[in-house]
C-alpha cells in the first residue's frame, strides 16, 4: 500500500476552495445572466404581451382544427415529435414576441445573440472546474488511489463530475439556463464536504478494497450528475408550462427569467434523452454493485439500504420511461417522476450514507 | 430563394379522400390500451368470459405496469426503515422488545420481512403476469411485422414530421421509375428494407422500414426480466448459505454439524455437500499505524487456509481475504468477521478442569472491545459462569475503568464477572453462546461485589471466592467470521442481466423509421422526388437522417435542391404551405 502524502492531501484542499470561490463568482454571473435577460426582455415583453397573447391563441385554434379536420396541414408544423399521445400536444409556447432579446431556443442550440455574462459565467465554471478536478486529482494521488473512499470524497468528487458533465453538456447544447441551479449545488456539495464530512487523507478499509470500488462508484456518479440536469429541467419544465398556460390566457408573466428557458415541450424530450442514457447508467451501477457484493458478502442481493435505496431508483425511472410511453402520463406527470427519482438519489446520497446502519455504512462520518 | 416545386410537379392528391388525421402520427405497440376501447364500458353484459377478458386487459395495459412499477418503488421502502428479519433477526427481536406497543402491529403487517410479505409478493408477481402479458402479444406483432412489408405510402408525404423535395434536371435523364430504383438502392445501403412500389405506374413510390432491433431489444429487456427473476427463485430453491466461526487452528468439514447456522433453500437436499474440509492456519490483521488520523484502522485480513476437497484428496494452501471468496465444492468462502478468542481454562470447585479452550469474543467498537461470555456446565458442585469483554490494550482512565484503546494485543486484559449456580443449559432449549441468563445464578464477582471484578493479564489466574474453582487465562488466538454459499442461480441471474442490459441499450437508442419516396414527371421534363420520413417513438435524430438521405439521393442523380436542406423545419412548413395550396383547389 502506497504511504499517505499529506502534503498533496494539504494542496487537494487548497484546490477545493479556490475552486469554490471560482464557483461563486460564476454562480454570481450566471444569475445576473438571469437577471439582466428579464430586464431586457420584460420591456420587449410588455409591448408585445397582448400581440402574443393573441398570437397563440390563434395557433392553438390552428391546431385543434388541424386535428379534426384534415383540410389543413399547418398545424402539424406546431407539432413537435414525441412518444404517442404526446405528439398530438401543441407546443403551445408563446414565441415571437421577444425573440430577438435572448430566449432559447427549442432545439437547444447555440443562437446568435451574444449574451456576456453568460460567457463570463461559462468560463469560470470551466476555471472552477480545472483546479476542481486539480484538487481531486491531488486527493488521489495522495491516497495512492480513486478518490472516493468516504463521504468528504463522494461530495468533492461527484460535484466535479457535475460540473465537468455539466461542462461536456455545453458544448453540443445550450443550457446555461441550468447554470445557476448546478454551478449552486457544486457549491452547496463542496461546501457540504469541506464543512460536514471532512476526513484526512487515508488509506481503504478492506471492505473498499477492489476494483469494483472504481467500476460501480464511479458509475453510480456520473448517471446521478446526469440525473441532476435532468431534475433541474424537469422542475423548470414544470414552471415553463404553467407559464405557458398563463401565457396562453393572456396572464402576465411572472417569472420572465423563464424567457431563457426553452418551452416545456423541448425541456421535456431534452430531459428524456439524458435520463435514457443516464437509466443505463444506473442499470449498471445495480448490476456491478450486485457482482461486488456477491464477491464481498456471497449473496449478490440482500435487500441492505443502500440496495433497497438503489432499486427504487432504478424503479421509479423506469416509472419514468413507461410514463413517457404512456396516455395521459407524459408531460408534467412524467416530469413529477424524474423530480421524484433525483429526490431518491439525493436521499440515497444523504440520509442514507449518514443515519441509516447497513452493510454498506462507511461513509467515514461521525467515526 | 430556393424556389418551391410548383403545385403540379406532384400531382394533386385532392382527387382522394384525405387521410384520417391521426393518420402520420403512427400509434405505437401498446397491445391493451383498453381504456380507450369502448367496450370496457359494457362490463355488465360481458358475461364471465368477457370479464375476465377485460381483467386480463387491464391487468396488461400500460397504465396498470406503469401504477405496479410506481407501487414496486413505494412498497420497497419500508425495508430500509424497519430492521428485516433475515439480515437481523437479533434487531428485530430487540425493537419489538422496545416496542410492545406497535411492534406486534408492523409484524402482522410483514413490515420486519417485507420481501417475502404476501403484499410485496403480489406486487411483482401481478406486475411480471402484466409482463408477460405484454410482451407475447408484442412479440407475434412484431414477428408479423417483421415479416411484412413497409406500409404503403401515405397520400401526402408533406404531413410526415420531415419532408423535402428534390428535382432531378431533365438533362439528366432518370426516369421516375428509374429514380425509384435508384431511391430504393440508397435506402438498403442505409440498412433499410425497402419495398418498391407502382413501378410502371405514372408516380412510383418507395416504402423503407429500418429499425427492427429497437423493438427486439424492448422485448428482450423485458423477458430478461422475468430470466432475472426464476433465477433468483431457482437459486433461493435449490442454494444455501451457512455460517461457521473458525478459530486459528480449528478446522470447519462442510456437513451439517459443521456449521453454526445453516439456512438451506426449499429444495434443499444434505446430499448436496461436499464434504470438503477447512482449516483456518493463521489469521492476520494489518491497521494503519502511519496515519495519525486513521491510526489503527484496519488496512489489511489476510486468513491463511489449508484446504482438502475430500477428505482424501492432498492438502492445498489457500488465502482468504475480503472481496476475495475462497471457491471450494460448489461453494464460495467469504471472510465476513473476525476478531479475538482469548483461551482460558476454567477448573471447578473439586479442582478438576471445567472448561478449556478459546473463546470467541464479539467485538464492539474498532478498538476490538470485545464482550466475552465463558460457560462451564460441567463444573462441580456448581455450574460457572463468567461474561465481561476482552480487550486488546487495555488503558485505565481517571475513575481506573479500563477501556480499549488499540486493535492490537499491546496489553490484552480479561476484564469479568463470574456467576455460579444453573446455567439453564440442561432443558434442551437452544441457548445463544454469546449471553449468559443469570437468572438461576448467583453473582461471585463484579465490581460491586467486595470480591471485585476479575482484572486478568495473559498467563494469570484467578481463584474465585467461597472455593468455588479459579479460570486462568493462558493465551490469546484469532478468529474469522466465515460465510459460506452455494447459489446455482447465480451465474443464470448474470446472463439474464447482461441480455436485459443489452436489450434495454438497443431498445432505448435504436430507432425505427420509415421513409417513403414518390416521384413524378414534371410536363418540362424534370423528375420530381419527394420524401417523408417517419419516427416510431422517440427519434431526435430523423431530421439527420433526412438530410442524410437526401444527400444520398441528391448525390445519385446530381439533382438540384429544390429548398434549403439544412433547416427540415423550414421544409415542413413550406410543404405545410405547399399542402394547403392543394388543398384549397
Ligand atoms: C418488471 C417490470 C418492468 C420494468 C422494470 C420495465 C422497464 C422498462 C423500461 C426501462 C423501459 C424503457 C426501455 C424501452 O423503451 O424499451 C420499458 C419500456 C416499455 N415497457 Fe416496460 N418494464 C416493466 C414491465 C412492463 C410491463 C408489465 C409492460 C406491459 C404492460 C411493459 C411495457 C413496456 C412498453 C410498451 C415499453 C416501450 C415504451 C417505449 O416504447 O418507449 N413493461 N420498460
Amino acid at each position: 500500500m502506497p504511504a499517505i502524502n499529506e502534503s498533496l492531501a494539504l494542496y487537494s484542499e487548497r484546490f477545493i476552495l479556490l475552486a469554490g470561490i471560482a464557483y461563486a463568482i460564476a454562480f454570481i454571473a450566471f444569475t445576473w445572466d438571469l437577471v439582466q435577460n428579464s430586464k431586457t426582455t420584460r420591456n420587449v415583453l410588455q409591448q408585445s404581451q397582448a400581440a402574443a397573447g393573441g398570437q397563440v391563441r390563434t395557433r392553438e385554434t390552428v391546431a385543434a382544427a388541424s386535428r379534426t379536420s384534415a383540410a389543413s396541414g399547418a398545424g402539424f408544423t406546431e407539432v413537435a415529435t414525441g412518444p404517442e399521445g404526446r405528439a398530438e400536444r401543441p407546443a403551445s409556447r408563446p414565441t415571437g414576441a421577444g425573440a430577438g432579446a435572448g430566449t432559447a431556443d427549442d432545439s437547444m442550440r447555440y443562437g446568435s445573440v451574444r449574451r456576456n455574462p453568460a460567457r463570463i459565467a461559462v468560463a469560470l465554471t470551466a476555471l472552477a472546474a480545472l483546479i476542481h478536478a486539480a484538487g481531486v486529482v491531488c486527493r488521489g494521488l495522495a491516497a495512492g488511489r480513486v478518490p472516493w473512499g468516504n463521504m468528504y470524497e463522494f461530495c468533492t468528487t461527484g460535484g466535479m463530475v457535475v460540473a465537468v458533465v455539466f461542462l461536456l453538456v455545453l458544448t453540443r447544447r445550450d443550457l446555461r439556463f441550468l447554470g445557476t441551479f448546478v454551478v449552486g449545488l457544486v457549491l452547496v456539495m463542496i461546501t457540504a464536504a469541506s464543512v460536514a464530512f471532512w476526513t484526512p487523507v487515508g488509506h481503504l478499509v478492506p471492505a473498499l478494497q477492489s476494483y469494483w470500488l472504481v467500476i460501480h462508484v464511479s458509475i453510480a456518479v456520473m448517471s446521478s450528475a446526469l440525473f441532476t440536469l435532468t431534475f433541474a429541467m424537469s422542475v423548470l419544465q414544470l414552471l415553463q408550462s404553467r407559464r405557458e398556460a398563463a401565457g396562453a390566457d393572456g396572464r402576465t408573466d411572472r417569472l420572465p427569467f423563464l424567457r431563457l428557458v426553452p418551452s416545456a415541450l423541448s425541456l421535456e424530450n431534452m430531459a428524456y434523452r439524458i435520463n435514457a442514457i443516464a437509466f443505463v447508467g444506473w442499470t449498471l451501477t445495480l448490476m456491478f454493485g450486485s457482482i461486488w457484493a456477491e464477491k464481498a458478502w456471497g449473496r449478490f442481493w440482500g435487500w441492505d439500504t443502500k440496495e433497497v435505496w438503489t432499486f427504487v431508483i432504478w424503479v421509479v425511472y423506469a416509472g419514468y420511461l413507461h410514463a413517457r410511453a404512456t396516455r395521459g402520463w407524459t408531460g408534467a406527470r412524467a416530469a413529477w417522476l424524474s423530480i421524484v427519482g433525483y429526490l431518491c438519489v439525493v436521499f440515497n446520497f444523504t440520509i442514507v450514507n449518514i443515519y441509516f446502519s447497513g452493510l454498506h455504512s462507511y461513509a467515514g462520518v461521525g467515526s | 430563394m430556393p424556389s418551391l416545386p410548383p403545385p403540379s410537379a406532384v400531382p394533386p392528391s385532392s382527387a382522394v379522400p384525405p387521410p384520417a388525421p391521426q393518420q402520420p402520427v403512427e400509434k405505437k405497440f401498446v397491445p391493451s390500451t383498453s381504456h380507450t376501447s369502448p367496450d370496457d364500458v359494457a362490463l355488465p353484459r360481458l358475461g364471465l368470459t368477457g370479464t375476465l377478458r377485460w381483467a386480463w386487459r387491464q391487468l396488461t395495459s400500460m397504465r396498470t405496469a406503469l401504477f405496479l412499477l410506481l407501487l414496486l418503488a413505494v412498497a420497497a421502502v419500508p425495508g430500509s426503515l424497519f430492521p428485516q428479519r433475515p439480515a437481523n433477526p437479533s434487531v428485530v427481536t430487540k425493537y419489538l422488545q422496545d416496542h410492545p406497543g406497535i411492534g406486534p402491529v408492523l409484524d402482522w403487517f410483514k413490515l420486519f420481512n417485507v420481501y417475502s410479505s404476501p403484499w410485496f409478493s403480489a406486487i411483482y408477481l401481478l406486475l411480471f403476469i402484466s409482463l408477460i402479458g405484454c410482451v407475447i402479444p408484442r412479440a407475434i406483432a412484431h414477428y408479423k411485422a417483421v415479416r411484412s412489408t413497409p406500409p404503403r405510402t401515405p397520400r401526402r408525404l408533406s404531413r410526415l414530421p420531415e419532408y423535402g423535395t428534390l428535382e432531378i434536371p431533365a438533362a439528366s435523364e432518370v426516369t421516375p421509375r428509374q429514380a425509384m430504383q435508384d431511391a430504393a438502392a440508397a435506402l438498403k445501403s442505409r440498412g433499410y428494407r425497402v419495398d418498391l412500389r407502382d413501378a410502371d405506374g405514372e408516380r412510383p413510390s418507395v416504402g423503407a422500414e429500418r429499425g427492427f432491433l429497437k423493438e427486439v431489444g424492448n422485448l428482450l429487456f423485458h423477458t430478461s426480466l422475468i430470466g432475472v427473476l426464476v433465477s433468483v427463485a431457482l437459486g433461493g430453491l435449490f442454494g444455501y448459505s451457512g455460517q461457521r466461526v473458525l478459530v486459528e487452528g480449528e478446522t470447519f468439514v462442510n456437513t451439517l454439524v459443521g456449521y453454526d447456522t445453516f439456512t438451506p433453500g426449499t429444495s434443499f437436499d444434505s446430499n448436496q455437500l461436499e464434504p470438503y474440509s477447512v482449516r483456518l492456519d493463521r489469521f492476520q490483521v494489518t491497521f494503519d499505524r502511519e496515519s495519525k488520523a486513521h491510526y489503527g484502522q484496519p488496512l489489511d485480513f489476510n486468513a491463511t487456509l489449508t484446504t482438502k476437497s475430500s477428505p482424501t484428496a492432498a492438502e492445498e494452501q489457500q488465502t482468504l481475504k475480503v472481496n476475495d471468496p475462497v471457491a471450494l465444492g460448489g461453494t464460495s468462502i467469504y471472510l465476513v468477521g473476525n476478531g479475538y478468542a482469548p483461551v482460558v481454562t476454567v477448573r471447578d470447585g473439586a479442582g478438576n478442569v471445567a472448561f478449556q479452550g478459546p473463546v470467541v469474543a464479539v467485538p464492539t467498537d474498532g478498538a476490538y472491545t470485545s464482550l466475552i461470555v465463558i460457560k462451564a456446565p460441567d463444573a462441580q458442585p456448581d455450574q460457572l459462569g463468567f461474561v465481561g469483554f476482552f480487550l486488546p490494550t487495555a488503558l485505565q482512565d481517571e475513575k481506573g475503568v479500563a477501556f480499549g484503546s488499540d486493535p492490537d494485543p499491546f496489553n490484552p486484559q480479561l476484564n469479568l464477572n463470574s456467576f455460579y449456580g444453573d446455567l439453564g443449559l440442561d432443558d434442551g432449549t437452544p441457548k445463544n453462546v454469546f449471553t449468559l441468563d443469570t437468572s438461576g445464578l448467583t453473582q461471585l464477582n463484579g465490581r460491586d461485589l467486595d470480591a471485585g471484578g476479575i482484572v486478568l493479564a495473559p498467563g494469570a489466574s484467578y481463584t474465585l471466592p467461597e472455593g468455588k474453582g479459579s479460570i486462568s487465562f493462558d493465551g490469546i488466538k484469532r478468529y474469522v467470521a466465515l460465510d459460506i454459499h452455494h447459489n446455482p442461480g447465480q451465474l443464470a441471474a448474470l446472463v439474464f442481466a447482461v441480455l436485459a442490459l443489452a436489450g434495454l441499450v438497443g431498445s432505448l437508442f435504436l430507432t425505427r423509421r420509415r421513409v417513403w419516396v414518390r416521384t413524378g414527371s414534371h410536363p418540362d421534363g424534370r423528375t420530381m422526388v419527394e420524401y417523408g420520413l417517419l419516427a416510431r417513438g422517440e427519434d431526435h435524430r430523423l431530421a439527420g437522417e433526412a438530410t442524410a438521405i437526401r444527400k444520398a439521393l441528391a448525390q445519385r442523380w446530381l439533382a438540384e435542391p429544390s429548398e434549403v436542406a439544412e433547416d427540415s423545419k423550414e421544409a415542413q412548413r413550406s410543404a405545410g404551405r405547399v399542402d394547403a395550396t392543394q388543398d384549397g383547389k
